[in-house]
């Protein structure tokens, strides 16, 4: 039987990682559960083990169930019915599955039928289930509403509401509007606190709300009359019950179509407020964000998985000139490309899964308890990091899940271009991964801070300073000569810099890049000399591959970057 | 109802026959187990979701496995747990081998004899056999009513099962008293996947066998505490069988000659005109690129 975990060794490989036992001990609290609840771990390798009995459960069902119907759903899509969304048939065949199979509620605490699992096995099942169908991964990987009430809702909103996703109950995130896409401090839709009926009351309307008609609903609103600005936004909570939210429409789409995504008319519907107001936008939707660029990572390397699959089984079985087209050395080197791009993405999205793990871990835990000093600074650090490796994952990992698929494409030739195979398919949901959640451009303006304030740089040293196997020593040395003249580079647009912050801006891109290229680098690398397994060769391979092609996108960069000067810049600005 | 059902499902551990690579048989025509990966047998799955379905519609109702064959049987216990059972029974004895299908369903019909169950919910036939014999056996031996064939249990009310059967032309509905034997067709809903709960929850189950296996004490404290980590284990004495009755004493099938067959047509399938199968055909289709 196929099972999307089992045949992914890569995947399994990042389960096992040396930091799982820490997350595993924050998270489970000495195994204080185990004689309370009954499916509670007793200890570090029992834990293991239910991550990777339950991903295998995943794994089963998205090679049987999710895969299979991935095609069907992307053909019929969903539809709107009595302003309620229909979803397609296969969408409701895969999510019962999922739902029977008590996998819903993953992360979530067990007081809440929740299995509290860490972030890294919550993202490994949200990658295998966009390698089966990235347009079903959104409605999975919308738990994360789920996890920002946990968060921040009191616990009288988290008994309401959380018991019910295990049972499959799904969830939105209502941020956007027509005036209000990546502004989001533009926002208008309105909350008023109504006496008579003692509570808050929505009005207005949302555009581009994935999974819109969710039974669980987080909705950004502006709660302080005649504000304009984020100061104003707060975040709420609306159950479908009230019926007060009507679905307009559904777009049509390019990709993605399975996940309906849907104009909102909200009319006098009732809702509860997360957490403190006026922190809406500036806290919670911040924190949510972050999570759901953290699933944008999951699903942008899951798509890449099964594009590099398909091309992979393609270019064995297709002859041309009397021999398998895998032969040849240019679909060869575009196969080796590609999978060293998958393996760039996989090890990016987990090593920032575990910074997120760590410093959530901590959050939960000084909720119950105040902090040591010493895990009130860990947990500062490693918040730190998850900040600065999330944007630097979604943009790497959604730009490459858009080379990957057009490259599946171009490896099926023709073919590619049919409906007949599922490559045109995976190019299309691939569109959208570095658009939404914030495009690949905005991820740049997050990043760039990590630029100038010297996080990247202090991890690279810190990779540096790691042991390598000698065999490797070459690439060692190419990294840290790829570190220096990375330096070299932000100190060059630094120094030209001015007041207005524009000529930052406009090398911003390669600066991040370049930093990209250096730290994915180090982990492949530590990857290729660590691992006792049979999968070495791929993380050699992938690792020279990578390594060699980043120092000559960093050399193009920091050539283009000396080449250009402040002065330069009116040239770019001659359309406005 | 008065009383809470008890059903016992009988499953059977099998050679997986549907992928089968070169060294599937041996020189002598029999099956090298070895070389298949043993599983829940296809169909027993089928009869599983049965069970789990009334489950479901009368609140506790208890469903055990009941399962013949060496220590690792223990596995598809396990998986039956894994999937909504309460636990199971494993029917293990060196007296027990070599058993055809007649002194299997003595064998069964003895344990079944202990369990007292309402109703018996069993698999149409296993994928290494074929015979479909060992359900209506069973049946037969403890002079109980026996419905095969069986698609859906549609209800239990008022001390009769109300079941619906594929027969050559469409489906049959009957009513039984019970106890009662069903065995159930491939056509019936496929089992629900594994639950994580579940899954976590009955992981450490071990028979007394597996349990001299365990290394670590805090599992065995474990399985020791928690009752339902414990698969009972019964031989011939704990089921008061007969052993003249048994093992190749009580089997009069003797195999005379195998041979290997080689399939010309494919698997006739047929259709109604109903919704539902033909959105499952345009399904196929459109899967196998056959349309689209």
């Amino acid at each position: 039987m196929a099972n999307f975990f089992l045949d992914n060794k890569d995947m399994q490989y990042h389960l096992k990682h040396p930091l799982m036992k820490k997350i595993v001990a924050l998270k489970e609290k000495n195994f204080e559960e185990k004689d309370k609840c009954d499916y509670a771990p007793v200890d570090y390798e029992d834990a293991m083990d239910n991550y990777h009995r339950v991903l295998e459960i995943i794994g089963e069902i998205c090679a049987d169930v999710i895969a299979p119907n991935a095609e069907w759903v992307d053909k019929e899509g969903p539809r709107v019915e009595n302003d309620r969304v229909i979803y397609a048939p296969g969408t409701v065949i895969n999510h019962e599955a999922l739902t029977k199979a008590g996998v819903y509620g993953i992360s979530l605490p067990r007081k809440w039928g929740g299995l509290n699992f860490p972030i890294v096995p919550y993202v490994m099942s949200c990658e295998l289930i966009s390698r089966a169908d990235a347009g079903f991964g959104n409605i999975w990987g919308l738990q994360d509403c789920a996890e920002t009430l946990h968060e921040f809702a009191s616990d009288e909103i988290n008994d309401e509401y959380l018991p019910r996703i295990q049972h499959g109950d799904t969830c939105a995130m209502d941020l956007t509007e027509p005036d209000a896409g990546s502004d989001l401090q533009s926002v208008m839709l309105k909350a008023h606190w109504d006496e008579k009926q003692g509570t808050w009351l929505l009005n207005g309307v949302k555009r581009f709300i994935t999974n819109g008609d969710a039974d669980i609903s987080l909705v950004l609103a502006r709660s302080e009359e005649g504000t304009k600005d984020a100061r104003g936004l707060s975040l709420f909570v609306y159950d479908k019950k009230h019926y007060a939210v009507k679905v307009r429409r559904i777009e049509h789409k390019l990709g993605i179509i399975g996940s309906p995504t849907c104009e909102l008319v909200f009319t006098n519907a009732p809702a509860k407020l997360v957490g403190d107001r006026k922190m809406g936008l500036i806290r919670y939707v911040m924190a949510l964000m972050n999570s759901a660029r953290l699933g944008i990572g999951a699903q942008s390397t899951g798509i890449s998985e099964a594009a590099y699959q398909e091309a992979l089984k393609y270019a064995k079985e297709r002859e041309q000139f009397g021999k398998p087209i895998i032969a040849f050395a240019p679909v060869a080197e575009m196969l080796t490309d590609m999978k060293a791009k998958v393996l760039a993405s996989r090890a990016m999205l987990y090593e920032t899964a575990r910074f997120v793990d760590v410093y959530k871990a901590y959050y939960h835990l000084s909720k119950e308890r105040k902090l040591e000093k010493a895990e009130r600074d860990e947990m500062k650090e490693y918040n730190r990091l998850a900040d600065a490796y999330t944007p630097l994952l979604k943009l790497f990992s959604s730009e490459y899940c858009n080379q990957i698929t057009y490259d599946a494409i171009q490896i099926h030739g023709g073919s590619g271009y049919m409906k007949d195979y599922p490559v045109e398919r995976l190019a299309r949901d691939a569109r959208i991964t570095n658009i939404y959640e914030g495009t690949s451009q905005l991820q740049v303006v997050a990043a760039i801070k990590a630029v100038t304030t010297g996080v990247y740089l202090a991890k690279m040293k810190e990779y540096e300073a790691d042991t390598y196997d000698a065999e490797l020593g070459a690439l060692h040395k190419m990294l840290v000569a790829m570190t220096a003249e990375y330096e070299e580079a932000v100190k060059y647009v630094t120094e030209r810099e001015g007041n207005d912050g524009e000529y930052l801006d406009f090398h911003a891109r390669r600066l991040v890049e370049m930093a990209g290229h250096i730290i994915i680098g180090y982990l492949l690398l530590r990857q290729a000399s660590d691992c006792g397994c049979p999968c070495c060769d791929d993380y050699r391979i992938s690792a020279t591959v990578y390594i060699k092609a980043g120092n000559a996108k960093n050399k193009a960069h920091s050539e283009y970057i000396k080449s250009n000067s402040p002065e330069d810049m009116g040239m770019f600005k001659a359309n406005e | 109802m008065k009383q809470p059902l008890k059903i016992v499902v009988l499953a059977k551990q099998v050679p997986d026959t549907r992928n089968v690579g070169k060294d599937a048989m041996k020189e002598d025509g029999t099956v090298n187990r070895a070389a298949l990966p043993a599983i829940f047998n296809p169909e027993d799955l089928n009869a599983l979701e049965q069970a789990l379905i009334v489950k479901d519609k009368y609140p506790g109702t208890t469903v055990t496995i009941l399962t013949m064959g060496p220590s690792r049987a223990a596995d598809i216990i396990r998986e039956g747990m894994f999937r909504g059972a309460d636990g199971g029974v494993l029917l293990t004895d060196r007296k027990f081998a070599g058993s055809d299908t007649l002194a299997t369903s003595y064998a069964l019909s003895c344990a079944v004899k202990k369990l007292s169950p309402d109703i018996i919910i069993a698999g149409r036939q296993a994928i290494d056999g074929d015979t479909a014999q060992v359900g209506p056996q069973v049946a037969e031996k403890l002079g109980i009513p026996q419905v095969t064939y069986a698609e859906d249990i549609e209800k239990v009310e008022g001390g009769e099962v109300y079941i619906k059967r594929r027969i050559e032309n469409g489906v049959e509905q009957v009513v039984s008293t019970y106890p009662m034997l069903i065995t159930v067709n491939a056509s019936a809903p496929e089992c629900r996947p594994r639950n994580a709960k579940l899954v976590m929850k009955y992981k450490h189950a071990k028979t007394a066998t597996e349990k001299q296996e365990i290394e670590n004490d805090y599992f065995s404290d474990l399985c020791n505490a928690r009752p339902y980590l414990s698969i009972p284990e019964w031989g011939v004495t704990d089921v008061d069988a007969d052993v003249a009755n048994l093992g190749l004493s009580g089997s009069p099938t003797k195999v005379k000659k195998i041979e290997n067959i080689v399939f010309q047509a494919k698997e006739a399938k047929r259709l109604t005109a109903s919704d539902e199968d033909i959105s499952g055909l345009m399904k196929e289709l459109i899967a196998s690129h056959t349309i689209g």
